[in-house]
C-alpha cells in the first residue's frame, strides 16, 4: 500500500507538470503564430503549400492580401484583406482601431475595386498621404506602396 | 467546424487539456481515498465522468460561441477547480474523522456543496458566452455597473451584524441557510466600471501637470476619481473589516488608471497614498493591527495563543507546508485539517503540505499562464474598453493570487481573500468563472479575422455592431 501511494504521489506531480508543460507548449505554439514584418521576406520568398493552392483557386483576385502597419505605435500589426471595406481611424469600430494623436476618429477607408484597392481620405484633419502626395479623391494602391496617417506608415502586401 | 477545416481555431488543443485536467482530478481523487480508506472510492468513476461532462460541455459551448477564444484558459481553470474539488473532500474526510474520534457530530460536509457551485459557475460561464456576444456591449452599462457594485458593497455593511458577518469580517448577506458575498460580484461590475470610466476620461487624466524629479505629476485637479478610489477602499476597510477586498479594489483601479493613461506617476502617487493609508490602518483598526503583529512574530508565545486573531492559524500552515517539503506527504496523508480554514483561507498550506514546492508551484504557474493570456488578450484587443477590461480582469486575478499565498507563506500579511478556483466558497467561484468567460470572449474577438468581424453574417450578430458612443 505505501509503494502504491509512494507512486501515486509522484504519478500525480509529474501530471500536474505534464499539464503546465502542455500547456505552456499550446500557448508558445500561438505565440510564434504571429509574425512580425521583418520574418517576413523569407516567408514571401517562399509561401507556405496553402497559400500557393488559395492563389490557384483565386487566380489574381485581390493581388493585396494584407494590410501592414510598417511604422508608428502599432508597427508590427497586420490586417487579412477580404473583399469587404477597411476603415483606419481612431474610432473603436475602424477595422484598424489607430492609437495615432494625429489621426482623425474616422480617418480613411480602403475599398476594394477589382483586382486593387482605393484608398480614400473620409474627411480627416490631417489628411492621408499616399506615396507622400495627399490624395483628395480614392486613389489606388499599389502594393508596397507606402499610406502615411499621422505618424503611422501601413502598406499592402502580397 | 472541424479541426481539420480550420487549426487556427485551436479547439482541440483546449479539448485535449481539458480531458487532460479533468484526468489529473480522476488521480487525485482515487488517491485521496485509497490514502484513506485503503481502497479506490466506487464514486471514482462517476466523479470523473461526471467533471468530464460537465466541463467538455462548457468546451463545446467555447467551440460554438467563442471559436477563436484562447484554448488555455478554460482548461487551466478547469484543472485549478477540480483539484480543490479533491481537496476540500480530502479535508472533509478529516473533519468526519476527527468528529468521530471526539464523538462530536460529523460537520457538513463542504465537497458537495463546492460540487453544487461549480455546476453553477460553469453554468454561468455557459451563460455569459452566448449572452455576451461582444464585450464591447458591456460599456454601454459602464454607470449601471458602478451602481451596482456601490449597491452590493453597501449591503452587508448595512444589515445588522447577525446577517452580515463571519468571523468578525461584515461581508456577507445571510438569510436562513443562503448566504453569499456580494464583494466577489461588486469586483467584477467595479472592473466595468473602472474601464468604460477610464476610457472616456483617460485623455483628460493623461495630461501633465508640474514635473517633479524627473516624474510628470498629473495636475491636483484631475485627482478626484483617485481620491475617491482610495477612500471607498478604506470605507470598506473600516466599516466591513475586509483588508483583502480593499486592497484588491484599490489596486485593480490603480492598474486600470495605468493602463488607461501610460503615465507611471499615477502608480507612484498611488503605491504612497497605498503606504499611508496601511500605516494608518495598522495604527488606528484594531483588526488591521492585529494582522500586522501575526504577521511580524508569529511564534511569539503570546500572539501565537492569542484567543482571537493570533497567529495560530498561520504559524501552523507554515508548519504544514515544512512538513511537506519539496514533493510533499502525497494527497491524504498530511495533517492538513490543523490548520484551521484549511479549505478556504489556507487551501494553499494543504497544497504544500501533501503535495510539496512542487505542487505549489505548478499550481502558481497554472494561475502565471491565465494570468498572462489575460494580458496578452488586453494587448492584443483592438478596442480600447476592451483592453482596460481584460487587463483589469487578468490583473485583478493576479493581484488576488499574490496577496492570498503571499498572506500563507507570510510574504504580506494575512488578509480574507480566497484562492480563485481552488478555494471553498461559491461566490468567489462563481464570479471567477464569469471573469474567465469575459476573458475567453475578448480573447476571441482578438484572434478572430477582420473578415469575420467585418462582415457579420447572422443579423443577430449585426446587432452587435452598433456599439458607439
Amino acid at each position: 500500500m505505501t509503494a502504491v501511494l509512494f507512486l501515486l504521489r509522484g504519478v500525480i506531480l509529474v501530471m500536474l507538470w505534464g499539464f503546465v508543460i502542455a500547456a505552456v507548449v499550446a500557448v508558445r505554439h500561438d505565440v510564434f503564430g504571429t509574425r512580425r514584418p521583418a520574418s517576413q521576406p523569407a516567408g514571401r520568398s517562399a509561401p507556405s503549400r496553402p497559400q500557393r493552392a488559395a492563389e490557384q483557386k483565386q487566380p489574381k483576385r485581390s493581388v493585396a492580401r494584407r494590410l501592414v502597419v510598417v511604422e508608428g505605435d502599432l508597427a508590427g500589426q497586420t490586417v487579412a484583406l477580404s473583399d469587404s471595406p477597411i476603415t483606419l481611424g481612431r474610432a473603436d469600430d475602424s477595422t484598424l482601431v489607430l492609437t495615432d494623436d494625429y489621426a482623425s476618429t474616422r480617418h480613411a477607408r480602403l475599398v476594394p475595386r477589382g483586382d486593387s484597392w482605393l484608398i480614400e481620405d473620409l474627411g480627416s484633419t490631417n489628411g492621408t498621404y499616399l506615396d507622400r502626395q495627399r490624395i483628395t479623391a480614392p486613389t489606388p494602391v499599389p502594393v508596397g506602396v507606402q499610406i502615411r496617417i499621422g505618424k503611422t506608415v501601413l502598406e499592402l502586401r502580397r | 467546424m472541424t479541426a481539420a477545416a480550420a487549426p487556427s481555431h485551436r479547439r482541440g488543443t483546449e479539448l485535449a487539456l481539458v480531458l487532460f485536467g479533468v484526468a489529473i482530478t480522476v488521480v487525485a481523487y482515487a488517491n485521496v481515498g485509497l490514502a484513506h480508506d485503503q481502497s479506490v472510492p466506487t464514486s471514482t468513476l462517476a466523479y470523473g465522468l461526471g467533471l468530464a461532462a460537465l466541463f467538455l460541455a462548457a468546451h463545446f459551448v467555447v467551440r460554438r460561441f467563442a471559436p477563436y477564444a484562447d484554448p488555455v484558459l478554460l482548461p487551466a481553470a478547469a484543472a485549478l477547480n477540480g483539484l480543490g474539488l479533491v481537496l476540500i473532500r480530502r479535508l472533509d474526510l478529516a473533519a468526519a474523522d476527527r468528529a468521530t474520534g471526539n464523538h462530536t457530530t460529523v460537520p457538513h460536509p463542504a465537497a458537495p456543496l463546492q460540487l453544487e457551485w461549480t455546476v453553477i459557475g460553469v453554468a454561468l460561464f455557459v451563460g455569459v458566452l452566448i449572452v455576451i456576444r461582444d464585450h464591447r456591449r458591456l460599456e454601454q452599462y459602464t454607470y449601471t455597473a458602478m451602481v451596482a457594485a456601490l449597491v452590493l458593497l453597501a449591503i452587508p455593511a448595512v444589515l445588522p451584524a447577525s446577517h452580515s458577518a463571519v468571523n468578525g469580517a461584515r461581508i456577507w448577506i445571510r438569510f436562513g441557510g443562503f448566504s453569499f458575498q456580494p464583494g466577489e460580484v461588486a469586483k467584477l461590475a467595479l472592473i466595468v466600471f473602472f474601464a468604460g470610466y477610464l476610457v472616456r476620461k483617460r485623455e483628460l487624466l493623461a495630461l501633465a501637470g508640474r514635473r517633479v524629479a524627473g516624474i510628470d505629476l498629473p495636475r491636483a485637479r484631475d485627482m478626484g476619481p483617485l481620491l475617491v478610489a482610495w477612500g471607498v477602499s478604506l470605507l470598506i476597510l473600516v466599516r466591513e473589516s475586509d483588508l483583502g477586498s480593499s486592497l484588491l479594489f484599490f489596486g485593480i483601479f490603480l492598474v486600470i488608471l495605468y493602463v488607461a493613461t501610460q503615465r507611471a506617476s499615477w502608480l507612484i502617487i498611488g503605491l504612497a497614498m497605498f503606504v499611508v493609508g496601511s500605516l494608518v490602518a495598522g495604527h488606528y483598526i484594531d483588526h488591521v493591527h492585529v494582522r500586522f503583529e501575526a504577521w511580524l512574530h508569529p511564534f511569539d508565545e503570546k500572539i501565537y495563543n492569542a484567543p482571537f486573531g493570533g497567529s495560530y492559524q498561520l504559524a501552523q500552515g507554515l508548519f504544514g507546508m515544512a512538513t511537506g517539503g519539496i514533493f510533499g506527504t502525497g494527497l491524504g496523508q498530511g495533517r492538513p485539517d490543523i490548520v484551521p480554514f484549511a479549505n478556504t483561507d489556507f487551501i494553499m498550506s494543504s497544497v504544500g503540505e501533501e503535495l510539496g514546492l512542487a505542487g505549489v508551484m505548478a499550481i502558481l504557474t497554472l494561475y502565471l499562464l491565465i494570468v498572462a493570456r489575460g494580458l496578452r488578450a488586453a494587448i492584443g484587443t483592438r478596442d480600447a474598453f476592451g483592453k482596460l477590461l481584460a487587463a483589469g480582469l487578468a490583473f485583478g486575478l493576479a493581484l488576488q493570487v499574490f496577496v492570498q499565498v503571499g498572506g500563507v507563506t507570510r510574504l504580506v500579511p494575512l488578509t480574507g481573500l480566497t484562492l480563485p478556483f481552488l478555494s471553498y466558497g461559491g461566490s468567489s467561484l462563481v464570479s471567477n468563472w464569469v471573469v474567465l468567460a469575459l476573458l475567453l470572449r475578448i480573447s476571441d474577438a482578438v484572434r478572430r479575422p477582420t473578415a469575420a468581424t467585418a462582415q457579420p453574417p447572422t443579423p443577430d450578430e449585426a446587432a452587435t455592431m452598433v456599439v458607439r458612443r
